[in-house]
């Protein structure tokens, strides 16, 4: 770059500014909880919009790769009729649409008839995490719809994570796959407690681990459910996070470890609730 | 201002094209990473200056909506366009061949960077398994992706080296970097 201006600052003291924020910003944010509130309603702005528009290309994609599979079956039948096949289609595809989220509404429907108690809003998922290491996405509602961070996040069957920033507009979830994820967690039908915890190397096979599982007696089968548990700070007591898919006895001869199928599908979630009801801890 | 508007765009759409439809054409759950091939060739087309400054507001992009830790991204990501405007001296305007390579060792860099800070600091050793599964696949598909958007990238450079003339041109008269660029103006 030329020198333009007389104040013109040498790039290595921008580097080393720059830098030093950086680590007083990561400081701060491990140290005080800070997550940059401010910065993070200002980009909610700017973003959420975009990043609406582009999930509701992704659905239209979507929508017109259905209707095109339509299209060519139609096609070979009646070739004359190509002009109604148009219509048809059209129409076909909304309806497709219209029936996707008749199922997706029931399915939530469903869900809410489960977890009655608590107070609930439905969110669309409109991006997930840019990299490939951990797995959260930003949902369409923040702040002002009552999210908060530390509110439980569940769909389909069962539980998808936790919100971990809330923006004005925008909330960050932490996905129960995410390797960063350690939840306390029980059997539904002995009541043993253990942790879940997500992880990267299981997460490619669609599984998350489960640790530290007494059971003695080899009461707990493949396909048992495990549910949150009551000693959890943060999760809601009894919501379904997934099936027992392979146990073994750990080194220790105590405890059992093993993996879990989650009751999510992770890979085609689109809409999710979120739990506005915090779970109670005492304050000292 | 108007290269800092354009590079601000640049920006903000790579990294919406990032957490939206990028995801969508992950294979095998893996999925490139334009921000950094933003970051790197911008670095290596126009300098560090320009490379830390775009690196800085990428990473900081990801840490706002997806890190857990502020200011972690931002800083290595700042460090990768650095690092690349350091080599803005021995990059020409025609050869993919070094852009390509640099491109491949930054991403080493990162991915590198984030299983040793974010993975190895809580004692997951499992190095292979995640050099094999996670920083080999997305480097690779970050190389190629690079091959198709070399191009453009470098339409885009010659588009702010325009801005550029425009802004020296109201500083000073100097007749040989106008002169390059009065044919390229009148156009716009």
């Amino acid at each position: 770059m030329k020198k333009r201006n007389h104040f013109f600052i040498p790039t290595k003291y921008i580097f080393a500014v720059l830098a030093a924020l950086c680590v007083v910003m990561m400081f701060l944010s491990y140290s005080m909880g800070l997550g940059g509130q401010t910065l993070g309603r200002v980009a909610g702005y700017v973003f959420v919009p975009f990043e609406r528009g582009l999930n509701g290309l992704g659905g239209w994609v979507r929508d017109k790769k259905d209707s095109l599979e339509e299209l060519t079956a139609v096609q070979a039948r009646n070739e004359q009729l190509q002009a109604q096949v148009d219509e048809l289609t059209i129409e076909n595809s909304q309806l497709i649409q219209n029936q996707y989220r008749l199922e997706q509404l029931e399915e939530l429907y469903a869900l809410d008839q489960t977890y009655g108690d608590f107070n609930k809003v439905a969110a669309n998922i409109i991006a997930t995490d840019g990299g490939n290491w951990f797995n959260s996405f930003v949902i369409d509602k923040g702040m002002q719809d009552g999210i908060d961070a530390g509110m439980n996040v569940i769909a389909g069957s069962g539980l998808v994570g936790i919100v971990t920033k809330a923006g004005d507009n925008w909330a960050q979830v932490r996905s129960i796959i995410d390797d960063l994820t350690n939840i306390s967690a029980k059997t539904l039908s002995t009541s043993d407690l253990c942790f879940v915890k997500g992880d990267l190397q299981l997460m490619n096979e669609g599984f998350i681990r489960l640790e530290q599982l007494k059971d003695p007696e080899d009461q707990i089968a493949i396909g048992e459910k495990i549910v949150t548990s009551h000693v959890s700070d943060r999760y809601h007591e009894g919501i379904l996070i997934g099936y027992v898919n392979e146990l073994s006895m750990d080194s220790n001869n105590l405890t059992k470890s093993g993996t879990l199928t989650p009751a999510v599908d992770f890979e085609h979630l689109h809409t999710v609730l979120v739990i506005t009801d915090q779970k109670q801890v005492v304050k000292e | 201002m108007k290269q800092k508007l354009v590079l601000a765009l640049a920006i903000i759409v790579s990294f919406i094209f990032q957490c939206t439809i990028f995801q969508s054409l992950a294979l095998a759950s893996i999925s490139p990473n334009l921000p950094l091939i933003l970051t790197t060739s911008m670095g290596f087309m126009r300098g560090e200056r320009e490379g830390l400054v775009i690196g800085f507001f990428c990473g900081l992009l990801m840490d706002i909506f997806f890190g857990s830790l502020l200011g972690f991204y931002a800083l290595l990501y700042m460090f990768l366009g650095y690092g690349s405007g350091l080599f803005h001296m021995v990059f020409y305007d025609e050869d993919i061949k070094l852009p390509m390579v640099w491109i491949a060792l930054s991403e080493l860099v990162y991915g590198l960077s984030v299983y040793f800070f974010m993975f190895l600091m809580r004692s997951k050793f499992e190095f292979s398994y995640y050099f094999i599964h996670i920083i080999l696949p997305e480097l690779i598909y970050t190389v190629a992706l690079t091959i198709l958007l070399y191009r453009p990238i470098q339409k885009l450079n010659d588009l702010l080296e325009r801005l550029r003339g425009d802004t020296v041109r109201d500083y000073y008269t100097t007749s040989t970097i106008v002169g390059q660029n009065e044919n390229q103006t009148e156009e716009l």
